[in-house]
């Protein structure tokens, strides 16, 4: 899907990338000409189908998770059914770890590695949830 | 004249083209290590694939193949079962996820690894299910996609694809995998079988999927008291390959042994080589060795 700024004959850019929430995504698309912007707003059943591909609107280049789609969307996951091997990696902040709970227990330990990969590779030496929100915000949804 | 799609170069900064292809480029690299892909189809339901497919492996890696074995069957997994691995704890590691070891070292990946215990049916988080008809099926074959190439398989020998039932699942995985070196069609001998895996036949024939030979499951019944083998289908007269038009591979007599082995995972061929049926799955297994060795000689 494209659009396009008509005004100016000019193809539209993706400018930022919001949700899912509440089964919604906004991806909101800017003329680089005129600087007019449009939103685009997903339903469930289009976000569901979205990601159900496997691809990132907006994504930025970062290498996907192992077993990304499969541990965030399954229902009814196994407590402990994966575990990550130990690593030396970043220390969490306590409400970054208490983030990480709320993720379900599949994508846990997966969304572990990735983000202290993502923190190592910049220096990074403790995990914040402002950290897992520029990781969050790189890889798209 | 309005501009087209095509006429507008990218596609605003997604990148879908280039992530479709990481995607599969991620699979290709992950299998560039497994030597031989083989995938056990029937197209009906029932006709004993996971057990068959669970002795086949056993019998690869007992004359010293590095074997996997990918359960396929999302909504019907039983390869964790049959093969002893179920609730074993997974290892995450940069690699990937690395699959459970079962018998004989047999490396093993079940969506029954995931899932809740109990029998938890696979469902996908939405906020609504209402016209999940529409995204399910590309959800699995997603998550199939992930299992090839985000699983640590390491280095194998075969890795063997234990499929789900229904004509469409072995030319989706061929088209998955890109490079599948063929199938194994199993029937059971009787008619309504016949009529369900003819059908697949024709319809993995028609997407140029190799098919390797026919194996006749559950052919005769093979009392565990005496050893004699009598019927145990009406149609058992009839040479249902001759009638596919593909290589009979072998003919696996049924014994409830078999059925007792898998409950409690562990292959049947390995607690008794030596009966009929132990036989019969060991020839097999040496049938599929030497064609799929010949063929690696001839790459």
């Amino acid at each position: 899907m494209k659009f396009l700024c008509v005004g100016c004959d000019e193809p539209m850019r993706i400018h930022s990338v919001e949700g899912p929430e509440q089964g919604s995504v906004s991806v909101t698309f800017g003329c680089p000409r005129c600087s007019h912007r449009v939103a685009l707003l997903t339903n469930p059943m289009e976000t569901q189908l979205v990601r159900s591909l496997g691809v990132k609107i907006g994504g930025h280049g970062l290498p996907p998770e192992p077993l990304e789609v499969l541990s965030t969307a399954l229902g009814s996951q196994r407590e402990g059914a994966v575990e990550a091997a130990g690593e030396e990696g970043p220390v969490w902040a306590e409400a970054a770890e208490a983030r990480l709970e709320r993720l379900p227990p599949l994508a846990r330990p997966m969304a572990r590695m990735a983000i202290s990969r993502y923190a190592r590779e910049r220096g990074v030496t403790m995990v914040t949830p402002e950290l897992m929100d520029e990781y969050r915000a790189r890889a798209g949804f | 004249m309005p501009k087209r799609s095509r006429d507008i170069a990218g596609d605003g900064g997604s990148n879908i083209l280039a992530q479709v292809e990481e995607l599969g480029a991620r699979v290709r690299a992950r299998m560039a290590r497994v030597r031989r892909k083989l995938a056990v189809t029937s197209g009906k339901g029932g006709v004993g694939k996971s057990v068959l497919t669970a002795n086949l492996a056993a019998v690869l890696a007992g004359s010293g193949w590095r074997v996997g074995v990918m359960d396929a069957d999302l909504n019907g997994p039983s390869m964790a079962k049959v093969l002893g691995v179920r609730g074993r704890r997974l290892r995450l590691s940069s690699e990937g996820v690395h699959p459970a070891e079962g018998p004989l070292a047999i490396k093993v990946l079940s969506m029954d690894l995931f899932l809740a215990e109990g029998p938890t049916p696979l469902i996908w988080e939405a906020t609504t299910q209402q016209d999940s008809f529409v995204w399910r099926e590309s959800m699995e074959a997603t998550a199939l996609r992930e299992f090839l190439s985000d699983t640590a398989w390491g280095n194998l020998d075969v890795l063997l694809f234990d499929l789900p039932p229904g004509a469409p699942r072995l030319p989706a995985l061929a088209g998955l995998l890109g490079d599948l070196d063929g199938a194994l069609v199993v029937t059971i001998p009787s008619e309504v079988s016949q009529l369900a895996v003819g059908r697949s036949v024709e319809l993995a024939r028609a997407h140029a999927v190799r098919l390797l030979g026919l194996v006749e499951n559950m052919a005769g019944y093979l009392c565990p008291h005496c050893g004699a083998v009598g019927d145990l289908f009406a149609g058992e007269s009839q040479f249902p390959a001759e009638v596919l038009g593909l290589p009979s591979l072998g003919r696996i007599p049924f014994e409830p042994r078999i059925a007792r082995c898998a409950d409690r995972g562990s292959p049947y061929v390995l607690a008794h080589p030596e009966t009929v049926a132990g036989q019969a799955l060991r020839a097999l297994g040496a049938r599929l060795s030497a064609l799929l060795t010949l063929e690696g000689a001839g790459r």
